[in-house]
This record gives structure tokens, sequence and C-alpha cells, in this order.
């Protein structure tokens, strides 16, 4: 969706003239009670959901959570999925052109907040006459989506299902983001954010560094332990099914090699990596990881979040897993406690998912129905 | 025990409209009963899975704790009613939960079976651990890790500086004032600071 007027931001830029990619499932109520609106984390999009026609292995990245018959059963509600600005995978981003120069953006994409994208989504619903949301959702960056919506538009929200998500990032997790930028904007083929393909340039991707930044994060996305089941120490060479037997691993020799591939998280590293770097796009990367940086609602009130979390009217479902140290359970309990103060409606579960901070996107049977559940009960309260 | 004229006894305590927290809240039933019968609000604290879901699908309000973690999670006197039922027995800290009952809430409600009750006396005297209908479990497979009678309870309220609002017994749904240590399966306290 195409939208002209200026969207103001918190960095005292504006954006014009941009557009939305969205995409909806189920049928909204004719009272238009039964939306919900779902919010992607770093290399999601609008596509949560079932197969593009006559596309393969086009599965939205949802497709387990969101559906007929699904925890989030599109036949009972009416999903909006969206793009966000700066993103790659539709919306208005850092490889299309400056209405105000016809030159791309590039470097130039001005910094976009979580707060900002809310504000975007909420032009969105206006353009589709929707008021009120039955339900926001989203895990991690998505759940920070999530939780400033109840800030940001308390009287439109009705539930928030916020999913291994936090209040803030802690020091550690910039850390990490800052080592998948600098990866990227080290870069030869970087060229400060302007690789795209221009007169007399042709496009230069900054693959290498958007391959180290993807294997970064990966790694926080894993738990230890589930990283030792899939990989242990396997080797490369004991051959690539994913199985472990230690007697065909050390009957293979190490080859002696500090560059090539020897053990297997490392192949399992450069695949994630090569096919991350093929689709990704590297200004977006640094958009967003910045975006999950600056995220931090207390920080208008002191750094009170139960100050902060004031404004929120809605019902809450709050999920963490935990074996997620990225955004850990001690994260989403700070965000119960404000709640808690705030006396919300607000039910907490702690699932026992072995995944990390991956465990948000699987199908564990104990996350999926406690979903259910909730929107079961949302759909029966419906007004 | 949650048997419904048990559930009725004890939400009999509550106050009308009580912002309720309720410790080791199972499926939510008792929450559910007070959000409907008596105007109430609050929270359910729960351990496990199924019984964290089951509040979910009632629309009962979960958090899922363990409560030998302690209850830093809730603010001081940020409840009217704080319940503990059945939940004391199966407690690490019970020491530290008693005094934490009473500080995040104005009132604390304690049940438990109560060891104290006759036929389970009786059996000690034959020699064996009891084995009835309120307490069913064999010694080796009890979830019951504290063992405790309604006298026992009254001395622990004591040495924590707690001041007993009301005691009595639970038999059959019905109250028992008169000698509740031997004739009540299950021991209801209200506490205070």
């Amino acid at each position: 969706m195409y939208f002209e007027e200026p969207l103001p931001l918190r960095s005292g830029a504006s954006i014009r003239a941009y557009v939305l990619a969205y995409e909806t499932y189920g049928k909204l109520k004719p009272d238009r009670s039964n939306a919900v609106l779902i919010l992607h984390a770093l290399n999601a999009s609008h596509h949560l959901a079932g197969l593009y026609a006559g596309q393969d292995k086009s599965d939205g990245w949802w497709d387990n959570m969101i559906g007929p018959g699904k925890p989030l059963d599109t036949d009972r509600f009416f999903v909006i999925g969206v793009n966000n600005l700066g993103s790659c995978f539709g919306s208005t981003g850092p490889m299309h052109p400056n209405p105000d120069t016809g030159r791309t953006y590039g470097a130039d994409f001005p910094v976009v907040t979580v707060e900002d994208w809310v504000d975007a989504q909420a032009r969105l619903l206006d353009a589709l006459g929707i008021e009120t949301l039955a339900a926001v959702m989203g895990g991690s960056l998505g759940g920070m989506q999530a939780l400033s919506w109840t800030l940001q538009y308390p009287q439109r929200v009705r539930n928030a299902v916020v999913i291994a998500s936090a209040p803030n990032l802690t020091a550690e997790n910039i850390a990490f983001n800052e080592v998948a930028r600098r990866a990227i904007v080290t870069d030869p083929d970087f060229n400060g954010g302007n690789f795209y393909a221009r007169k007399g340039h042709v496009e230069t991707k900054p693959k290498r560094g958007l391959r180290i930044a993807r294997m970064i994060g990966h790694i926080t996305y894993l738990s230890d332990d589930v990283m030792n089941e899939k990989f242990g120490r396997a080797l490369r060479g004991a051959g690539s099914t994913q199985e472990l037997d230690p007697l065909v691993d050390s009957a293979v020799r190490y080859r002696y090699t500090t560059q090539d591939v020897e053990f297997q998280i490392e192949s399992y590293l450069r695949h994630q990596a090569d096919k991350f770097a093929e689709y990704f796009d590297a200004n977006t990367y640094l958009l967003i990881t910045r975006a999950l940086d600056y995220f931090d609602p207390a920080r208008d009130f002191g750094g009170d979040l139960s100050r902060a979390l004031a404004r929120a009217r809605c019902r809450f479902l709050l999920v963490s897993f935990r074996t997620d140290w990225r955004f850990s359970p001690g994260r989403s309990r700070e965000l119960v406690k404000a709640l808690l103060d705030n006396r919300r409606d607000v039910s907490y579960a702690e699932i026992d998912a072995p995944h990390g901070h991956d465990a948000f996107l699987l199908d564990d049977p104990r996350y999926m129905a406690v979903i259910r559940s909730y929107f079961d009960a949302i759909a029966g309260a419906a007004p | 025990m949650t048997d419904q004229a048990t559930m009725e006894a004890i939400a009999r305590l509550v106050p009308e409209g009580s912002r309720v927290l309720d410790l080791g809240c199972g499926g939510g039933g008792m929450l559910a009963y007070l959000q409907a019968a008596r105007g109430c609000s609050g929270y359910g604290v729960e351990i496990d899975d199924a019984n964290v879901l089951a509040c979910v699908r009632r629309g009962v309000n979960a958090i899922q704790l363990n409560l030998d973690e302690g209850l830093a999670i809730f603010g001081d006197a940020s409840f009217d009613i704080v319940l503990q039922v059945d939940t004391l027995q199966h407690l690490r800290n019970t020491e530290v939960m008693l005094r934490e009952t009473a500080r995040v809430g104005r009132v604390g409600i304690v049940a438990f079976p109560n060891f104290g009750h006759w036929p389970n006396r009786l059996s000690i005297l034959r020699g064996r651990m009891p084995v009835t209908k309120r307490l069913p479990y064999q010694w080796y497979d009890t979830p019951n890790i504290r063992v405790g009678t309604y006298a026992d309870f009254e001395v622990l309220a004591l040495k924590n500086g707690l001041k007993i609002q009301d005691g009595f017994g639970l038999q059959d749904g019905r109250e028992v004032r008169l000698v509740p240590n031997l004739l009540a399966g299950t021991a209801v306290f209200k506490i205070a600071r």
C-alpha cells in the first residue's frame, strides 16, 4: 500500500511516498472485531503463512503458527502481516529511490525505530478501516513492536502476545549487533552503504560482511545444548548426515587445515550464511539491528519500566523459553513484573524448550498449545 | 481436595471484589470461581505446563514460576488475599513462602492436609503411614514433602511473627471448629502480619 503523506520519525527525519507490503489471511468480520496484527523480527516479512501459487518452499515464516486450524486460526481471525519500513521484502527500504533526490537511498535511508514502525503499521490499519485489533503478536523484535503497540496505541489493542522478547537489549545483545554491523560496514563491497547498481557502477553486495553477521546471529539464536546435540564435534568428512556416530567420527582423520571446513557446525554456519547473503540486504541489517538497540520504552521514565507500561490497557500473554540466552526468561519476567505492578491482566508461560531463541519459530507442543488456548479464549470472549 | 464444597468453604473467606494471588493455583478453578462468584480479580502462580495451559484456556491470569524461587516479582501488600491452597506441603522453603505470603498480601489463607486428623493418627499408631482419600499417596511416592498438623502450623505462624486471624478445620466441605487438629482432614488458617 502506498502512503504519500510524510511519516515523522523519532530521529526527527521523516519519510514520504513510501510503500508498505502486507498480506492478509482469513476474513474480517462485519463488525471488524477479529483483526490480529503480526509483527516480524529481523529477517522475516509480511508473508506469514501458506505458499505462493506455483512456488515450492515459499512457506510463510510463521506457517506452523498461522493458518486454518492452526494455533492462530485464520478461519476465525483476520490476520495481517506487514513488512516494516527499511526491510528488504517489498516495503520501502534502502534499495529504493529517495523521492526527494531520485537516487537510491542506500546509507541515506533514515534510521527507523520500533515506535516508527508501529506508527506506520497504525496508518496501514487506518487505511484498511481497522480501528481496534483483537490482538497484536510478535516474537523477539516482533514482541517489542507488540509491546510498543500497547503503549503507543493502548486504546486500539485488546490483547498483546509478546514472545521471547525483552524490554530492551542488554549490553551483550548490543555488542553482538555491533559485531554484525562492523562485519558488514568493513566489507570493502559495502562502499559506505551505496553498493547498489547505479549509473556506471554494477552492484557490489557486501556478502562477506552479511555472511559473518548471519553467523554471529545464528550462534546466538541457538542453545549450547541444541548445537551440541545437532553437530557436536562431528566432522564434515564423516558424511553429510547430521546423525552423530562417534565410531564413524573417530575413524575420520582430522585434515589439519585452518581454512577449510573441518567440523559440521562450520559447514552449517557457512551454508546458512551463504543463503542469507543471497537474499538479505546489508543496509536493512544495519537498520533493523539499530532499531533493536534503540528500543527502550523505560528510557523516558528514568528507566522505570513499571511507569513506562502504565499506559498499557490490554490483556497480555508473555512467553519465554528457558534455553533462550539472547532474550532470556529473566527479561520476560521484568515485563511481567512491570505489568503486575500496573495490575494489568497478564499470563506468562515459560516453556522448557531446548532450542534457544529460535524456539519461538519452532513447533514445541506446549508453546503451540498455550498460544492456541489464548486465541481460543479471545475468540470465546469476542464482543 | 479441589472438591466443590471445600473450594466454596475457602472462597467464603475471600471478601467480594478482592485482588487475589493464588499460589499453586492448579488449573485455575479457584480463581475462575472467585472471579465469577465473588467478583474478584488476580493471578495464579503455577509451575506445571498443563496447569498454566488450563488457566489460559479458561481466561484466568497465570504466571509460570517456581514458588521455591520466591515471590520477588510481586510487590509488598499488592494483594488483598494470597491463597496457598494445598501448596505449602509441596514446597521446599515452606517458611520463606509463608513470610512471602504475608508480605505480598494483606491477608493470607493457607490450607493444607492435617496430619493430626484422627485416621492419620490411628494409622501411625498401627505403625503405618496414612493412606486416605485426603492423603492418597504411599510414603515413597508422595509429593507432600512437608508433613504437618493443625497444631504445628500455629507454632510456625507464631515463630514467624504472623497473626492467626482465624483458624479451623474442614471435613467433607464443613467447617470444624471443635478440636480441628483431631477432627478435620484439612487445616485452614487466615494469617496476617
